[in-house]
């Protein structure tokens, strides 16, 4: 045969594949390249991409420590080539405090995914292929957490946890599931009808067999969209809860919290509260390009040719 | 020898409409039976409420013998299978063939997987070369073609054809058509095809109901067709449309 | 007979991932106040053909002929505002599907008088008149009931029968029809055939009428094209398709059930690789 002859992106496009893995990667492939297709996709992407290297090597890149500084000699400095961002009013080195925040950024980020997504992929399809009475109750809880401000209602959850970090991480989750479980349950209601959906129960599979794995599937895709999308949100909340005193404690170096502290000199040290909030709207910028990419690459509508 | 399905009164209610009037029918073991008429007449629903894809509200469905309850087992699904109108929609957009095929052999607990989909996809001309494409990349004609293979994985005896060609090209039309009848010669199935075509339902089936607004009209035998033999205005008009368009003098 | 459209060897490429891909290569016809059919299988290029005379080719596809000429307009030169002014009132398109042809939020009625009006200068009261006319024309029973109507709250063959109606409101010269039948049941289908029979015989309209349907093409035109992998393979007049000298348009014939022949299996079509030249 000619395997050997073919060049590795003629083995990924062809149109017979020889076996479930290069099937698999050949439909990577093509996502891959409608979303390199985008460029402001890729800088997104380069961004958080930055900050996960940045987190992974916080300690090699911070040229000081994040919790010391020098409160005799360097309070509130001006960005210099000792301090490239400047000194905060404890004499400790922003630039430093930003980097191993990107830690805690990360943290809530990927904590508040892994608890807040699943969540809601469930409660969504569920709903939205089981219908009747599970649906409406389902739903109406879904509405009911809607219906609360989300800032508001992870006030409450952390005054009734108490403040810190992991708290906030909990509360910030279990307010952005609803929105996960309305997307999921509108694309279930729109497949659960489908002959392909019909043919397959009439294989005799069982509900939940049918929901896991036929109707989750086609789920995902908006769904990660959407989180991605959600990622700014959630990095502002937390932001905001740290903000508040209500997040990370001190002296730990959370972009909110170090806006927090750095209001007080904002007319004359301008840069202790606009270095991370400078942090903050790139790593959200970053997410935003990133989702509407994957939201182009992923979609099954325009997929295919 | 009992009927491989029997159909006595059924009747199906869509909230305030009723797709099916009380309709009944009785198929023998390796007849081909076909239910003609246009949008709305139930000719699909009565398809789909034999498979528990449409809500019974009356009457019974006997397979085999058996007479079925409001839901369907794992057995029941071994014996009758469906293979539906739009090759478009009727394929899982993420899985490729083999998944698609794989599916119904791990419901069923089949253990030589392997050998089976080899021989599924032998049996209707596609060969190992389409087993790993997704469906998008499948033409209509080869699509059909996998949802056949699909429905016959499990053996099934009775198998339900819902307009399988009328979204297809007249010459794929005729290769499907000719797969259809081979695989029904091998295994000695069953047939209840429902479709809009005269001519298909001439060609697939010897006994025919021809159906309008949820309710049967008349029952043919397909040679009537051919000699004109009908009793009601509808079929001949039916027939008259099916010839083309005729230019009044 | 004069001749509303020239055809001489219309190209219509599009650049895909894996290169450029003819869709219609070379194709010529001219046509005057007469019933054209174009039949072929999908892919085979009778619908791209449609679109490239209408001027609805997708953006990213190109379009080449040596003549592309409707009643003295050169359409590949012709503005986009030109062309817009043409579409609509000169050359009409009926689609295959009324639901995704018609506007879902404005009522059948005001779609149509829309229509008219950006194309004429009428007034309002006389617009709803000639709107009510035409629903009238189209067949449609209850013409002011229809008229305050959405589009989802009418059957198929009404919508089509609405379509038809607004597509042929401003009294278009050319009709370009493709499948508009193919969606419908039997026995209306022929009512709408009858519709658009009657528009051609009564208003000397040209049509081009876009299938895949053999038998309906060969009772219903006048001159059928038979279209094959972007090409013409064969040219004859409709009544004399069983005639056919080319293999495919045999094939195509031969291979659909007919009531009575007990022909099994089927004749399948044997596709010759020297038809692709």
């Amino acid at each position: 045969m000619s395997d050997t002859t073919m060049t590795r992106r003629e083995w990924l496009l062809t149109d017979r594949p020889q076996s479930r893995t290069q099937a698999r990667l050949g439909r990577a492939y093509v996502t891959w390249r409608r979303f390199t297709a985008n460029r402001l996709a890729v800088i997104g992407l380069g961004i958080i991409l930055l900050l996960l290297f940045v987190a992974a090597a916080a300690p090699l890149l911070a040229p000081h420590s994040p919790y010391i500084g020098d409160l005799r000699n360097a309070r509130l400095l001006p960005p210099s080539s000792t301090y490239w961002l400047g000194t905060d009013d404890q004499g400790r080195d922003i630039l430093s405090r930003l980097i191993y925040g990107s830690r805690l950024t990360l943290q809530v980020i990927v904590l508040v995914a892994i608890i807040a997504a699943p969540i809601g992929l469930l409660v969504g399809t569920a709903a939205g292929y089981a219908g009747g009475w599970i649906d409406a109750v389902l739903m109406r809880i879904t509405d009911i957490f809607l219906a609360f401000p989300k800032l508001v209602l992870a006030l409450a959850f952390v005054a009734a946890l108490g403040p810190g970090i992991e708290n906030a991480i909990i509360a910030i989750a279990l307010t952005s599931w609803p929105p996960y479980a309305r997307i999921a349950r509108a694309e279930t209601l729109t497949v659960r009808n489908s002959d392909y959906i019909s043919a397959v129960k009439l294989m005799g599979a069982s509900p939940m067999r049918i929901v896991l794995r036929h109707i989750m599937p086609l789920c995902i895709s908006s769904l990660i969209v959407r989180v991605t999308l959600d990622m700014a949100g959630i990095i502002l909340t937390a932001a905001g809860l740290g903000f508040l005193g209500l997040g990370a404690q001190p002296p730990l170096p959370e972009w909110g919290a170090m806006i927090a502290s750095g209001r007080r000199f904002i007319l004359d040290q301008w840069w202790v509260a606009a270095a991370p909030g400078a942090a903050i709207l790139i790593v959200s910028l970053g997410f935003n390009l990133l989702g509407d990419g994957l939201r182009d690459a992923l979609d099954t509508r325009s997929g295919g040719q | 020898m009992t009927p491989a399905l029997s159909i006595d009164k059924l009747r199906v209610v869509y909230d305030d409409f009723i797709a099916l009037k009380d309709v009944s029918l009785t198929v023998a073991q390796g007849e081909s039976f076909g239910l003609v008429g246009e949008s709305g007449s139930g000719k699909s629903t009565l398809l789909r409420a034999v498979a528990g894809l449409a809500p019974v509200s009356g009457g019974t469905i006997d397979v085999s013998g058996q007479r079925l309850g409001k839901s369907r087992d794992k057995a029941f699904y071994r014996q009758v299978q469906m293979v539906f109108q739009d090759p478009y929609g009727s394929l899982h957009p993420r899985q490729t063939v083999d998944r698609l095929l794989l599916e119904p052999l791990d419901i069923h607990g089949f253990a030589d997987t392997e050998k089976r989909i080899q021989r599924a996809l032998d049996e209707v001309g596609l060969g190992s070369g389409f087993r790993f494409r997704y469906s998008h990349q499948l033409s209509g004609g080869q699509r059909q073609r996998v949802a056949i293979a699909r429905a016959l994985i499990l053996e099934p005896s009775i198998l339900l054809l819902d307009e399988p060609t009328s979204a297809l090209d007249a010459s794929v039309q005729a290769e499907v058509l000719n797969l259809l009848e081979q695989v029904r010669r091998d295994r000695k199935l069953t047939f209840v095809m429902v479709s809009h075509d005269l001519g298909v339902i001439t060609h697939m089936c010897e006994r025919l109901m021809v159906m309008q607004g949820g309710e049967e009209i008349e029952r043919l035998e397909a040679g009537d067709l051919a000699t004109r033999n009908v009793a009601q205005d509808y079929t001949r008009n039916l027939l008259v449309a099916s010839e083309g368009f005729v230019r009044d003098a | 007979m004069n001749t509303l459209l020239h055809v001489e060897d219309l190209r219509v490429s599009f650049p895909t991932r894996t290169g450029v891909v003819e869709a219609v290569r070379g194709v010529s016809f001219a046509l005057g106040q007469e019933r054209l059919g174009i039949v072929g299988e999908s892919g085979s290029g009778k619908s791209q053909t449609g679109r490239a005379i209408m001027g609805l080719t997708p953006q990213q596809a190109e379009i080449k002929a040596r003549r592309l000429e409707f009643s003295g307009i050169d359409l590949l030169k012709a503005s986009p505002a030109e062309r817009r002014a043409l579409r609509g009132n000169r050359i009409a398109m009926i689609l295959q599907d009324p639901k995704y042809s018609l506007d879902p939020v404005m009522t059948i009625g005001r779609q149509i008088v829309e229509t008219l009006r950006t194309h004429e200068k009428v007034g309002k009261a006389e617009a709803r008149e000639r709107a009510l006319d035409m629903l009238a024309a189209v067949q449609i029973r209850d013409p002011k009931r229809v008229y305050d109507l959405y589009p989802h709250e009418v059957s198929g063959g009404m919508g089509q029968r609405a379509m038809i109606a607004m597509m042929l409101i401003a009294g278009p010269e050319l009709l370009i029809a493709d499948e508009p039948t193919s969606a419908l049941d039997v026995t209306v289908q022929l009512d709408i055939l009858r519709i658009l029979d009657r528009l051609v015989i009564d208003r000397g309209m040209g049509l081009v009428f876009i299938s895949h349907d053999l038998r309906l093409v060969s009772t219903f035109c006048d001159r059928v094209i038979v279209m094959y992998a972007g090409k013409i393979i064969e040219e004859l007049k409709a009544s004399e398709l069983s005639q056919a000298k080319h293999p495919y348009t045999q094939g195509l014939l031969n291979c659909m059930p007919k009531i009575g022949a007990d022909r099994h299996p089927l004749p399948v079509l044997d596709r010759q690789p020297e038809w692709l030249l």
